[in-house]
This record gives structure tokens, sequence and C-alpha cells, in this order.
């Protein structure tokens, strides 16, 4: 399965995969930024690979110049029972990547949780507001420069 | 004797302790069950612990219809504004009870976004300690308010009374074997 997956992806996205690491039979490919939606419509509507479940999308904030952000893809596939996970590297200046919410409809929760959290912004998403945090909330709790409890005054609270 | 012979027997008494009296065997509960301690809450009303046995088996998930709240569960900011309009709903007179240690004091959650104790924007009666706190100890929470209605205490007053956890001496002694 694996070979497959690499194989097929080398053949239709020539140098879109940057890395590939292997760690307990998981696969995890990171790719461009820009390729990433071409590259999961690919993998769901392949007759093969076949990855129709989209399992998580979750934000990394690695804290160093560059690219600081991350965004990790959790993909399944109920087929072949195999999963894959996809990362790509976001700026910190830029953290702007495409929505893959038409391709899986389950991403848009899994979205509006990375934007609510690291202020990741998915270009194209239907409805990108924040999920947990009250609408007005000014911060990306999830942040490695953000206080672990909060910045006072900035949820309030109902009056005594 | 002189005594006149009565054909009904009655009682005298005051009116604010007979309405005290009705009232704390009475107390209808709104579950504000926000997470874990919730299941606690329930077993509570189960036939085991039998929280009937104090007349408050009527858990009422209208506000409008209950006069002691508790608070089962870790309240978020976001949920505070929701927790205090119910709260706001309750007819008077109407008791708290902070079950658990999250709703009392934010509890293992030290975050930015759960409320470090609900006592920050609401009067509470009883804190109730425990994570979860067993369910006598809850009962122990409702008997204290309890006796606060039968001396005739308003709602919200600054006594706090904080319930310890503590474990039957017979269950101690099966935990220790296991």
């Amino acid at each position: 399965m694996k070979e497959k997956i690499l194989e097929k992806l080398n053949l239709n996205f020539k140098n879109a995969i940057r890395e590939v690491q292997e760690f307990r039979g998981e696969l995890t490919l990171l790719v461009k930024k820009e390729e990433i939606v071409n590259i999961c419509r690919f993998l769901r509507d392949d007759s093969e690979l076949k990855f129709d479940f989209l399992r998580d999308i979750c934000g990394v904030d690695s804290y160093q110049p560059g690219d600081r952000f991350e965004v990790v893809y959790n993909l399944y596939s109920l087929v072949n029972k195999f999963r894959l996970r996809l990362k790509i590297h976001l700026d910190e200046n830029e953290p702007h990547v495409k929505t893959v919410s038409d391709v899986w409809p389950a991403a848009n929760f899994a979205e509006r949780e990375a934007y609510d959290m690291y202020g990741i912004i998915f270009d194209g998403h239907p409805d990108l507001r924040r999920i947990y945090m009250p609408e007005e909330f000014e911060y990306y709790p999830l942040r490695k420069d953000f206080p672990l409890m909060g910045i006072p005054g900035s949820l309030s609270l109902p009056r005594k | 004797m002189g005594l006149i012979k009565l054909r009904d027997p009655f009682l005298t008494t005051k009116l604010d302790a007979i309405i005290g009296w009705a009232r704390k065997n009475s107390l209808w509960p709104m579950p504000m069950g926000i997470s874990c301690c919730a299941i606690e809450m329930m077993s509570v009303t189960d036939p085991k612990y039998d929280i009937a046995r104090f007349g408050s088996e009527v858990f009422r998930f209208s506000p409008r219809q209950s006069d002691l709240m508790i608070v089962a569960g870790t309240v978020t900011y976001k949920m505070s504004h929701v927790v205090r309009k119910i709260y706001d709903q309750m007819p008077d007179p109407k008791w708290v009870i902070a079950m658990g240690a999250c709703t009392s004091t934010g509890g293992m959650y030290r975050v930015y976004s759960v409320v470090q104790g609900i006592d920050l924007f609401i009067p509470v009666d009883v804190y109730v300690a425990g994570c979860p706190p067993r369910p006598e100890n809850l009962l122990q929470g409702l008997m204290a308010i309890q006796k606060k209605i039968e001396r005739g205490e308003k709602p919200g007053q600054k006594d706090k009374i904080f319930i310890q956890q503590n474990i039957p001496s017979d269950e101690r002694k099966d935990s220790r074997k296991t």
C-alpha cells in the first residue's frame, strides 16, 4: 500500500512530496502547501487508494522562525484500512492555505478549530468562524506565545 | 381540670419555622450538569443513595421550578454566561451547591478557558470537595443547605460551608485489599 501511494503521487505530482517519514508502520508525507488540495482530491478519487475518510485536521505551532506553523491532515481509507498523514508547513507571517472542505465536508469544523486555536486561515472556507472560543475573542490560545492563564480581561464574566 | 378537651390534635408553631421546615424538605434541584461530576449527581438520585429521602428527588430541568442549583462540572468562560442566566431565572429564595473541584476552584484546569471558581460570578452556599465528590458528599452538602434553611438563613451569605471528602470506613478497607 505504501509503495502504491508513493508511486502514484510521484507520478501525478512531481516534486510535491518533500519528505517521506515512516514511523511504526505509519506513513507521513510532507507536501507542498500549494498542492495540498489537488493531492487530497486525488487521494480521495483514485479508484485504488480511496482515502474517503478525513479523520482530523490539526494545527501545530513549532515556534521557530520561518515555517512556524504546520497543518496535519489525518486520512483513512475505509476500503483499504490504511492510514495516511499529510503535513504542510506554513510561514509565520502568512498562515494561509486553501481549504479542503470541498473535498471532504468533514473538514469544515476541523479547519474552524485550527483557525480558532492557531489563527491558520483556510482560504475558500465557507464559514470560517471561531468554534470554541467566543466570537469576540482576539487571540489564538494554542499558539506557544499565548500565556497559559490567558490575557486578563480578554474573556468576559457575567456581572456578580 | 378546667382545660377544654379538644376534639382534634393540633400543634402551635411560628409561621417562619413551618415555612422553613417545608422548604428544606422540598428542595427542587436544578441539575446544572456540565461535565463528569454530573454522573455522580445522577447516581445520587438512584435507589442506592436516594436523594428522595431528603425530599429532593424532583430534578427539574426548568429553572423556573427549582430552588437549588447543583453546578456539577467545569465551568468555562463561555458557559459562565449560561450558568448565570439560568441562576437569574430561578425564583427566590435560591441556593447554590458548587460540586467538585473544578466548579469550586477551577480544579486541575488551571488554564485560560476555565473560570477559577464559580463564586467569581454567582453566590455559592456550599462547596463540595472531591474530584468527583462521592454521592454521600453531595448529600452532606444538601443536608448543610437544609440546616441553613432550618436556621432561617438567607441564601448567598458570607459564611460558606465546605464539605470535605470523606470515604466511608468500610469502603476504605475494601480498597486496601485490592
